[in-house]
Formats: C-alpha cells, sequence, structure tokens
C-alpha cells in the first residue's frame, strides 16, 4: 500500500499562534518551472498590524531575559533546525530550484548563523559599550539596548537563510521582529515559524508574514509603534519610498544590501543609553 | 525685591573687537555672501550687534567644492597624527580666547555669562582637544582596522548653545577625517565666525571647515547638495522629519539630535536639597532652552507639597536680568519668535487647567524674557506635558509607584533624556534599566562631557555625539564586510 501525503497547510506566525490571513487571502507557490506547491495565506494591513501589536506586547519581557538566556533560546533554534534538516532542504529545492546540495548548503548556513548569533546574546553589550571617563565626580557607563520592534523585509532569495540573517541579529539583543518572508518562496519561512514556535522563543518575539512586500510593507514603514525599518531585502521594492515613510516617526532604517553575519548588524538595531551617577566625596 | 539686593557686575565687552560686518567663511577666507544679508541681534536689548552675510544655494555650492577640494588634496592625505594636531591647536586657541567668545556668546544668545564663562566655552575646547586624540587612533574606535572618513559633512545646529554645538559637529568630525560645510543657527552666528577666526590663526588648510551663515533655505540647500556624504543636524524635530525625508534613497549618512520632553522623576527617598537644585538646573538652566531639559517633573505624590513649595522658593532668589552681569541665573530668551511660542504654551496650560506659578521679579524693559514658571497639577494629556516648550516652564505631574514614574516617563513619543532622583541605588538602576531615554542622569540633571555619548531613542533623532559612539557617525565601518557563516552569501 502507497501512502497518500497529506500536503500541510501554510500559515502565517503572529503572536505565536498560527492564524490564515484575517483577509482569507491566499496565493499560490509554485516551482520554478511553475508547477503548484502549496498555497500560502497573502497577509493584509489588518494582519500586519496585529503582528505589530504581538510584537509590542512581547518586546519588554524579551529584553528584560538575561542574555544568557537569549542565547541559550537562539541556540536552540539551531538545535531543532539541525533535526528537521530533511524538511528544509526538500522546500528550498521545490520552491527555489536548485540542487539539493545547495539547498542543504544554505540550511547549514541557516543554522550555523543562529549559532554565531546565539553567541553574541550576552557579550555583544561589552563590545559596544563602554565605561565613559568623564571630568567629574560622577559613574559614567554607555550600554546599548534593543530599539524595540523592527519590521523587517527578508531577502527574496536564499529564503531560509536570508530569513535567519535578517531575523536572528534583530533578535538577539531583545528586539522583537515582523519580518515579511520571500514573496516566491516562503515555505520555509513557515517552518521555521513551526520550529521558532517549539523552541522556547516566546510567542510575538518573531512574527512572519507570507504575501506581497509591495503591498505589506508601506504600512508597516509608516506604522507608529515599529521601531526601525530593516530593508534588506527590499531592493526590488520601492525602497526609498519606505525610507521616505519612516522618516514621520524618525525610524532607524538599514537600507537594502548584504545580509552577512556581522556584529553591525546586532549593534544596528540597538539604542546606545548613557546613565550618569554622582559619585559622593569621601 | 529679590532676597539680596546686589550691585551690577556687568562683564566688560571691551574684550570683543566684532566687525560691523561678517561675510561667508569659504575656503579660508571671509567672502560676501549672495543671499540679502541680515542683522543679530541682542535679545537682551534688541540692540544690533552685526550684519552678518546671507548664503544663497551658490554660495552652499562654492562652499561644498571648496570642502570637496580640501577633502581630496589636502585633509584626506594628512595623517591621523597631523590631523589631531590641528585640533590641539584649535582647543588651544579656543581656551586663549575662552573670555571673550564667552561673552560674544552671551551677548548674541542671551544666556547667562556664568554659562557660557564656565560651562559653554571649557565644554567647547574640552571637545576639541578630547577628540583631537582621537585622530590618530580610530583604528581603536570599535569600528574595525583602518576605518574610512566619509567626505564632505554638512552640518546644521541651533542657537541654544552656538559654539558647543559647533564643536560637537566640527571635532568628532575633522578627527575622522571629513571636511565640513556648517551652518549656524539664524539668530546666533557670532561665536561660530570667531570660531572662524580662530581656524585662520590656527592654520587650518583652506577649504577644510567653511562657515555659512543663512536661514532655513540655506540649511536646506547645504543638507541637500548632492556632493555631501555626511547630514548632522541639531534642532527641531519637524525640521529633522523633513531632513531625513530629503536624504532618503541618498546614501548620505545621517544623525540627529532632535527634541525632547524629559521626565525627571524624584522619588520620596531622594536627598532633597539636592534634588531641589537638579530640578532648576534642570529646566532653567539656559532659560530652558535645552533640547535634553527636564521639563516634566514626576514627584512622588507624598513629597509633592513639600518639592514644589521647596522649588517656588528657590525659584524667588534667581536673578533675571542682563546676561553680561556675573550675578545673572536667568538671562534672556533667544528670539521673539520663540518667547511668542512659550507666551502661547503657556496660556494654553492654563487654558487646559493647571496652576501656573511665576517667580516675582522685575522683567527688563527691552528685550525678550520670560519668568520661571512652574505649572503645577498637569495632566498627562495637557499640552505643556506633551510638547517641548524650550523655555523656562516646569510641568509638573505626580505618581505613586515605581512602575507609574516608568510608564508616565516613557509617555511621549521622545526619548533624548531623564533624570532619576533616589539614594537607594537599586532603585535608580532598575528605573534606569526601564526609562527609554539616551541619556540618564541619577541624582543630577545637564551634565555634559566630550567622553559621554550624547543622543536620543524614538523621535528624539538617531545617533549618537561625544564619546567613542560620537565617532561612528563620520566613519564607515571597515568591518562592514561580513564575517564569518560559511556557504551561501547574496
Amino acid at each position: 500500500m502507497t501512502h497518500l501525503s497529506i500536503p500541510k497547510t501554510y500559515k502565517l506566525y503572529i503572536g505565536g499562534k498560527f492564524p490564515r490571513s484575517e483577509s482569507g487571502r491566499t496565493y499560490e507557490v509554485v516551482s520554478r518551472t511553475g508547477a503548484f506547491v502549496a498555497n500560502a495565506a497573502k497577509a493584509s494591513r489588518k494582519d500586519a498590524r496585529d503582528a505589530v501589536v504581538a510584537a509590542r506586547a512581547a518586546q519588554p519581557g524579551w529584553a528584560s531575559a538575561t542574555g544568557y538566556n537569549r542565547g541559550q533560546v537562539l541556540y536552540r533554534i539551531a538545535e531543532l533546525l539541525e533535526g528537521r534538516r530533511a524538511q528544509f532542504v526538500e522546500e528550498i529545492t521545490s520552491t527555489e530550484g536548485v540542487t539539493a546540495a545547495a539547498a542543504a548548503k544554505q540550511v547549514d548556513a541557516a543554522i550555523d548563523a543562529w549559532v554565531w548569533y546565539a553567541g553574541w546574546a550576552d557579550k555583544y553589550v561589552q563590545v559596544a559599550g563602554n565605561a565613559n571617563a568623564v571630568s567629574g565626580p560622577y559613574f559614567n557607563i554607555s550600554v546599548p539596548e534593543p530599539t524595540g520592534v523592527v519590521a523587517i523585509v527578508a531577502p527574496a532569495d536564499s529564503s531560509l537563510l536570508g530569513l535567519v540573517s535578517v531575523v536572528a541579529p534583530a533578535i538577539v539583543s531583545g528586539n522583537t521582529v515582523v519580518v515579511i518572508a520571500s514573496e516566491a518562496a516562503p515555505l520555509s519561512a513557515i517552518s521555521l515559524a513551526e520550529v521558532l514556535a517549539t523552541s522556547d522563543v516566546p510567542g510575538g518575539v518573531v512574527n512572519i508574514l507570507t504575501g506581497s512586500a509591495a503591498e505589506i510593507a508601506p504600512w508597516l514603514a509608516s506604522h507608529a509603534d515599529v521601531n526601525t525599518l530593516d530593508l534588506t531585502g527590499a531592493e526590488a521594492l520601492d525602497w526609498v519610498d519606505l525610507q521616505i515613510a519612516a522618516a514621520d516617526t524618525l525610524k532607524r532604517v538599514r537600507t537594502p544590501g548584504d545580509f552577512g553575519a556581522s556584529l553591525d548588524r546586532v549593534v544596528g538595531f540597538t539604542e546606545t543609553k548613557t546613565v550618569w551617577h554622582t559619585k559622593s566625596l569621601i | 525685591m529679590s532676597f539680596l539686593e546686589y550691585a551690577p557686575a556687568p562683564e566688560s565687552t571691551a574684550i570683543l573687537n566684532l566687525k560691523d560686518s561678517y561675510g561667508l567663511f569659504i575656503d579660508g577666507e571671509f567672502v560676501a555672501g549672495h543671499g540679502e544679508p541680515f542683522a543679530t541681534i541682542s535679545p537682551a536689548t534688541e540692540k544690533h550687534i552685526a550684519e552678518i552675510a546671507n548664503a544663497d544655494a551658490n554660495d552652499v555650492d562654492t562652499a561644498v567644492r571648496a570642502a570637496r577640494r580640501a577633502y581630496d588634496r589636502t585633509w584626506s592625505k594628512l595623517s591621523g597624527a597631523d590631523r589631531g594636531k590641528y585640533l590641539f591647536r584649535i582647543a588651544r586657541l579656543v581656551q586663549e580666547r575662552a573670555r571673550e567668545l564667552a561673552v560674544a556668546e552671551s551677548l548674541d544668545n542671551g544666556k547667562p555669562i556664568k554659562e557660557s564663562r564656565d560651562v559653554d566655552i571649557p565644554l567647547v575646547a574640552a571637545w576639541f582637544f578630547y577628540y583631537a586624540g582621537w585622530a590618530d587612533k580610530l583604528d581603536y574606535a570599535g569600528l574595525g582596522a583602518a576605518p574610512r572618513a566619509l567626505g564632505v559633512a554638512a552640518q546644521v545646529i541651533p542657537w541654544n548653545f552656538p559654539l558647543l554645538m559647533l564643536a560637537w559637529k566640527i571635532a568628532p568630525a575633522l578627527a575622522a577625517g571629513n571636511t565640513v560645510v556648517l551652518k549656524p543657527a539664524e539668530t546666533t552666528p557670532l561665536s561660530a565666525l570667531l570660531f572662524a577666526e580662530i581656524l585662520q590663526q590656527a592654520e587650518l588648510p583652506a577649504g577644510v571647515v567653511n562657515i555659512l551663515t543663512g536661514a532655513g533655505d540655506t540649511g536646506q540647500a547645504l543638507v541637500q547638495h548632492p556632493d555631501v556624504n555626511k547630514v548632522a543636524f541639531t534642532g527641531s524635530t519637524a525640521v529633522g522629519r523633513a531632513i531625513a525625508k530629503s536624504v532618503a534613497g541618498t546614501g548620505k549618512k545621517l544623525t540627529l539630535e532632535l527634541g525632547g520632553k524629559a521626565a525627571n522623576i524624584v522619588f520620596d527617598d531622594a536627598p532633597i536639597d539636592q534634588a531641589i537644585e537638579g530640578i532648576v538646573n534642570g529646566i532653567f538652566f539656559n532659560q530652558g532652552h535645552v533640547c535634553c531639559a527636564g521639563s516634566r517633573l514626576l514627584v512622588q505624590e507624598n513629597i509633592h507639597d513639600d518639592v514644589v513649595e521647596r522649588l517656588k522658593q528657590r525659584l524667588s532668589t534667581l536673578r533675571l536680568g542682563d546676561p553680561l552681569d556675573k550675578n545673572t541665573d536667568i538671562g534672556a530668551i533667544n528670539s521673539a519668535e520663540q518667547l511668542e511660542r512659550i507666551r502661547e504654551l503657556s496660556d494654553i496650560g492654563e487654558a487646559e487647567g493647571a496652576e501656573r506659578w511665576t517667580a516675582d521679579c522685575a522683567i527688563p524693559e527691552n528685550g525678550f524674557w520670560f519668568a520661571p514658571t512652574i505649572f503645577d497639577n498637569v495632566s498627562t494629556s495637557s499640552r505643556i506635558a506633551r510638547e517641548e516648550i524650550f523655555g523656562p516652564v516646569l510641568s509638573v505631574l505626580t505618581f505613586r509607584t515605581p512602575a507609574e514614574a516608568i510608564s508616565k516617563a516613557n509617555n511621549t513619543p521622545y526619548g533624548l533624556s531623564a533624570g532619576i532622583w533616589s539614594d537607594k541605588g537599586s532603585k535608580i538602576l532598575a528605573v534606569a534599566d526601564e526609562l527609554k531615554a539616551g541619556v540618564i542622569w541619577a541624582n543630577t540633571f545637564n551634565r555634559f562631557d566630550p567622553a559621554s555619548p550624547f543622543g536620543g531613542f524614538k523621535e528624539s533623532g538617531y545617533g549618537r555625539e561625544g564619546g567613542r559612539h560620537g565617532l561612528a557617525a563620520y566613519l564607515q565601518n571597515s568591518r562592514l564586510e561580513p564575517v564569518e557563516t560559511k556557504g551561501v552569501r547574496k
């Protein structure tokens, strides 16, 4: 007897849950040759706003977790991703049209990126902050803190590695994110959501939207409760308009570009806070 | 009548050797501007000080070209050590001419001489001295080995700390290897023009720093000039927004230091005498023309009456008047426009139900003045609790628990600074963790130092000025090349 396969329904990931788009819309994900692979949820403006609400609600708790704790949570993601390697290879192969070897290399790099960023969780503060020798009887220290809620347009190609490469550095410092996955190859993003949901990442820390980045990104760029806009994967969009929209609430903006792992990506989503305290005369 | 009569003790203006008119400082020389010249006046007397050239778009272009030429041919070829030596020279010249600069600043800006003499100008010298030492140590700035300068920096500064803001902008820019075109505020160009003379005395190569006087349209032409690599602006959030929009997509690096509505939180276990002085310094320093001013006093409910009573007593001893008088605590409001805005918002505060109290002091006949004012029982929704007044006006609100204080403090789109007063260290550190502000002063307020990064969260802008972090605003990270992760890269 052959087993009749059970195709997966791909949904959104918002606040730790897997809702369909409130709009009821889906779109067809196809292979490079045009063959039907799956339906994916086509997120709406309302979904994007729900995701920001979830991200904001989760942010203080995630930021107040210790760096050691956040590091372990990120490392746990790598562990679970490793265990589900085959599934990701298959999804990447079917949607990106690459060989299984290339897909495997991408999954390995994504796993390694989680491990690399996990290690920064309790170290980036030491590297990006410092004590300041001011001219007076004051204790004075500068430390980086997360900016808050980061809205991200993930790279369109390298669907899993691109997504991991923009999400991991944003959350490692205590930000929460709303990320628009690769439109053409969203399957690995939703499967990554399943990994996140089972790896101690609190609900709402990572929210993943699938659908049209061109349609959703403007709502996130202008949303007053988003602190930072990462346009790394927005090269093909009208990203200057997004940057202009973001200026209304003076969001920090990262313009389109490379997604290679770097400490700059971690520090770029932080704010420097400087605290002065008097020293008494003894 | 104040509690003690003091004889007038004005600082002499004889030390000043001002010209009748000043040109634009381009390529090492003072040259005529092509816009309609304007007068700069003393806000304390409304008397004419000097005629100031007005840079039009062509002048802006000339200055940017001069800065580009100086960058390509001179400044980028100098060693870091030599750039540093020029900055050290500037620091020393500022120290040598400190009193003259202080008098000019108080004359043109209206701030008390004891502030320009003891705070502004010493910090200007300190800023140049601090960044001078960085010029040959950029490898250690945390931006990878051999970080690169950006090129030409366009800098637009406000009128509240004219020469200090100039130093905050120019010192790190030059240390990092950039050249500069700077526009001082329309109402306070004088000290920047004296600074241009200092640059000539320091024999800074021509074109490395260019100073353009003018109004908003000059600033706009400067930040929008296509050959500018970096834009740095300190001023209002509204203008900051417009600049952020205008540089979108251009690749120009941008730092913004904008408005604030800082909470100054006083717990019932605070050292009250120090806190009273800190509250006064927090909002009445520089007539409240301070973006990080502690304009919202959050006082724990059980000590509210005592704190407000003591504040009123203390404010009654402040001397308002001639900025050049050494005993003056509160100087003149910088301009008629600013005075009008302070009056308007104060009237709104009263209309919205807050209790207004104003110190009883004589207001000089001429000039722009506003007596220290406290609004009590201010509701969180009132405009005087939400909008930056930028004047000597304090809004008092109360809280019962630390959680309520934090939530009220953070209830603003701004995030520049905050103050915490308590004798309990663990409480201070816990509250400091929760405040969304770039600078937090605990048991002190309005402290500035070149080694200490300054800048805001949220709509107070982005980027930091001061310290190692301040260098990052003027350098390209040589470490941007990705590290590690084997395998696929875009």
